[in-house]
């Protein structure tokens, strides 16, 4: 006679079966190639500089965890990619002490202090940027050529400056296209910006290759297309605008795609899943607003590069996003909710 | 949008699970062996538990009333196997709950003949005689809602059926109870539809199945009678296009509005095994005694679509198709919806569709609950366009009226799409399910306040 004792459990009793960590995983997967370019560009310097800020990232999550007595969220990868997209929006010569401190500060300041994983409003990564790009302005801002010959020999001094105290930059820094088109109204061709012959941050130089891994995790829906397409076709749209008004004044819209940290902020952060709005129509507003913005602050602001700003205030604002903008409830009619 | 919408045959968003049917799938439904002892459940049907009318030491023959309908929504029971009134006591329920029930032993060398009542000429029969009928035959649902048939048949006064859709989708993963009887009933099945129609008053039945089975689409086809203005609609497989309102969107190509029951978009939805029964039942004035249930999970020995008595214990069922050693679930009822068991003394009803044994490497829930990451794949799985990751943070929140009021709780039909697709393995439709539960308790407190 069969005698048993049966689970229970409530329905339903199948599952996809793909983990939160598995998609991080993946997204990691397909940031390697990024970091790849960037160290065979930049050489040991960024190399140096992505490590450290992915260590730092990594410790911070570990330690935080163990002193609140927690099990270790180590292992949801979530801060390893933090860690990487960080080191990718530094400067390769950045100096290592304050690529720690950014790490430390992305996960405690930019995840943490919100609840951790899923709870935060921000890019962790990006509140580690701008808290740096406020602390050490002159670091952050200073470039470093990439394809020395030497790059795979030398490291630049301003790397192992000793924590606390102030870099100095070798003399033959470079300036970014951006930098270089806005104050010294410089071009340089599209060409250039997609394959990466230029200097900038670590991981904003080449454009083919942060698409291919964009590609990657569209295919295997790991990320929602809508936000890339929307963050470079209202860029697209609006520099086109622009260079169509006046094109002495204002650069090419290819350009605009290609340089700076555009690329690397519309596949890689503006699409984190947990700071960004849930439904389709709100994915295309909130991404419209990171291109729109992004274009303003280039052509009329008073920095060279405006992807990381616009990306944390379209964070900022994605939760209201979700509470106006909803789905259209089956067997309803569309609600428009004043927030 | 709608330029688009137009030919999709099919609804928005929705899941593809593995189908797992395979293995039953070309196996025809054979006849199980009679259970020695019988036990059944009065309460076996949405509405209020049957009345017994036999009493203990009777005899009775198959097909014999055993027990009648208390009331409208309410149906009767009869006999599944000749024998004899052992017991009239309290037995166990899927639920949990205990029911009054029926023991009833079977004659062993009976020869189980079926009793025969007063036909039901579908020619001449009035709507309101091919209602009864159904009613008296004890027909429920038997896609697993079990709610009273001739309930959900019978169109309120102002509004019209215009058509009939008859469910043939069988979006469950693994079960191929429908399957079999579409390939192997087709002349119960448009005798059903023909007592239907009448029933109805609708002008065309439409038969809605998916691409899995074309088989059973082509042969449905091709059996079609002449006289009845039935056609079959093939649709693209994608759970839960079972459901009513899903069915009708893809058929239809219309909503029900929130709240409302498919008539509000002229149609009724009857299972394809639910209409097999009454054309098989009402010429012959019958009551129904026994359902088709596919057996099947990576646990079970002798897999197949076997015809089994109600009331058979689950025991019995699984002792005789064989299990494995180390089962550790079993299921009535597909594995999307279907409800665990956790008493294998609880009976076969004429809701069950499906028994579904798991072992313990079958079962791959994952333990750890990561927090929402809003991800958005149940947002784009959820059929009804809700917002589950929302309405999971307001549940942990236990923000109840909030989730009913402003996120649309009440429409949620625990398809259970969300937490099938939720890569942090939050257990949305069980959040859902619980608060659900509370909104009506506290509406129905309110009501209570108010009268009081
Ligand atoms: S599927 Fe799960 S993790 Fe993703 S948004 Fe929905 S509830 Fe959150
Ligand atoms: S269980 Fe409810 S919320 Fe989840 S997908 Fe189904 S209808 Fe949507």
């Amino acid at each position: 006679m069969l005698r048993k004792t049966l689970n229970i459990s409530t329905s339903p009793h199948i599952t996809k079966g793909r983990g939160t960590n598995e998609i991080m995983k993946n997204v990691v997967w397909a940031l390697l190639p990024v970091v790849g370019f960037s160290i065979y560009s930049f050489g040991l310097n960024s190399l140096l500089v992505i490590a450290t800020a992915t260590f730092a990232s990594v410790l911070t999550e570990h330690v935080l965890c163990k002193l609140s007595k927690k099990q270790t969220t180590v292992g949801d990868y979530s801060a390893v990619i933090t860690g990487l997209l960080l080191g990718l929006t530094l400067p390769p010569s950045f100096p290592l002490w304050m690529a720690f401190i950014g790490g430390i500060i992305g996960i405690a300041l930019g995840k943490y202090i919100f609840g951790g994983l899923g709870y935060n409003v921000f890019n962790p990564a990006l509140v580690a940027r701008a808290v740096l790009q406020a602390a050490f302005p002159v670091a952050i801002t200073t470039w470093h050529p990439a394809f020395l010959t030497d790059r795979f020999s030398s490291i630049a001094s301003s790397v192992f400056t000793l924590p606390f105290m102030e870099p100095e930059f070798d003399v033959i820094s470079g300036a970014t296209p951006l930098a270089a088109f806005k104050f010294d109204g410089v071009t340089t061709s599209t060409a250039e910006l997609a394959f990466g012959q230029i200097s900038g941050s670590a991981g904003e130089t080449s454009a083919v290759i942060i698409i291919i891994g964009g590609l990657y995790l569209i295919a295997r829906n790991m990320m929602n297309w809508r936000i890339p397409v929307a963050v470079l076709l209202s860029a697209f749209v609006l520099s086109g605008a622009l260079y169509l008004i006046n094109s002495e004044v204002y650069p090419s819209p290819w350009f605009m795609l290609f340089s700076g940290g555009l690329m690397l902020g519309a596949v890689f952060m503006a699409t984190d899943m947990v700071s960004s709005p849930i439904t389709p129509i709100g994915l295309w507003v909130y991404g419209a607003i990171i291109g729109i913005l992004t274009i303003v602050i280039r052509v009329w602001g008073g920095l060279s590069e405006g992807v990381m700003y616009s990306i944390l205030l379209a964070n900022a604002i994605s939760p209201h996003i979700d509470s106006v903008i909803k789905n259209r409830v089956y067997g309803t009619k569309r609600k428009i909710k004043a927030a | 949008m709608t330029l688009f919408n137009l030919h999709k045959n099919t609804f928005k968003h929705g899941i593809h699970p593995p189908e797992s049917k395979d293995e039953t799938s070309g196996m025809p439904i054979r006849q199980f062996p009679f259970a020695p002892v019988i036990i059944l459940p009065m309460a076996q049907h949405i509405g209020a538990p049957s009345e017994i009318v036999v009493r203990e030491g009777q005899e009775v023959q198959r097909g014999q009333l055993l027990a009648k309908a208390n009331g409208y929504v309410s149906v009767p029971m009869h006999a599944p196997i000749s024998g004899k009134v052992r017991k009239i006591a309290n037995v166990p329920t899927i639920s949990g709950k205990m029911s009054l029930g029926i023991y009833l032993e079977a004659f062993p060398f009976s020869t189980q003949e079926v009793l025969e009542g007063t036909p039901i000429d579908p020619d001449t029969a009035t709507s309101e005689e091919i209602l009864q009928g159904i009613q008296d035959a004890g027909i429920v649902g038997l896609g697993g809602a079990a709610f009273p048939t001739h309930v959900k048949l019978k169109i309120p006064e102002g509004k019209t059926c215009e058509t009939l859709i008859i469910n043939g989708v069988e979006c469950e993963p693994y079960l191929t109870t429908d399957h079999r009887v579409m390939l192997e009933q087709e002349s119960d099945i448009f005798t059903g539809i023909k007592y239907l129609l009448k029933a109805t008053g609708a002008k065309k039945a439409i038969i809605g199945i998916e691409a899995n089975k074309q088989d059973a689409a082509d042969h449905l086809s091709k059996h079609i009678p002449k006289e009845l203005p039935v056609s079959v609609q093939v649709l693209p497989v994608k759970y839960p296009q079972g459901a009513e309102k899903m069915l009708i969107t893809s058929i239809l190509g219309k909503e029900i509005p929130s709240g409302k029951l498919p008539i509000e978009a002229g149609a009724v939805v009857v299972n394809v095994a639910t209409t097999a029964e009454i054309g098989r039942l009402l010429p012959h004035g019958r009551g129904i005694q026994e359902r088709v249930i596919t057996i099947t999970g990576p646990g079970v020995k002798k897999k197949g679509n076997y015809l089994i008595p109600v009331g058979t214990p689950l025991r019995y069922v699984l002792e005789q198709v064989g299990v494995d050693e180390d089962i550790s679930e079993v299921y009535m009822g597909g594995p999307m919806m279907g409800m665990a068991v956790s008493n294998l003394d609880i009976s076969i009803v004429k809701g069950t569709s499906g028994i579904l044994v798991f072992t313990k490497k079958d079962v791959n829930r994952s333990t750890t609950i990561y927090p929402c990451i809003k991800c958005g794949a149940c947002v784009d799985a959820c059929p009804i366009m809700l917002n589950p990751s929302k309405l999971g943070i307001l549940a942990k929140f236990e923000a109840y009226d909030e989730m009913a009021s402003d996120f649309n709780l009440m429409d949620c039909f625990e398809c259970g799409s969300c937490t099938y697709v939720c890569p942090s393995h939050i257990p949305l439709v069980q959040y859902f399910r619980s608060a659900k539960r509370i909104v009506r308790k506290r509406e129905a407190d309110k009501k209570e306040k108010a009268h009081a």
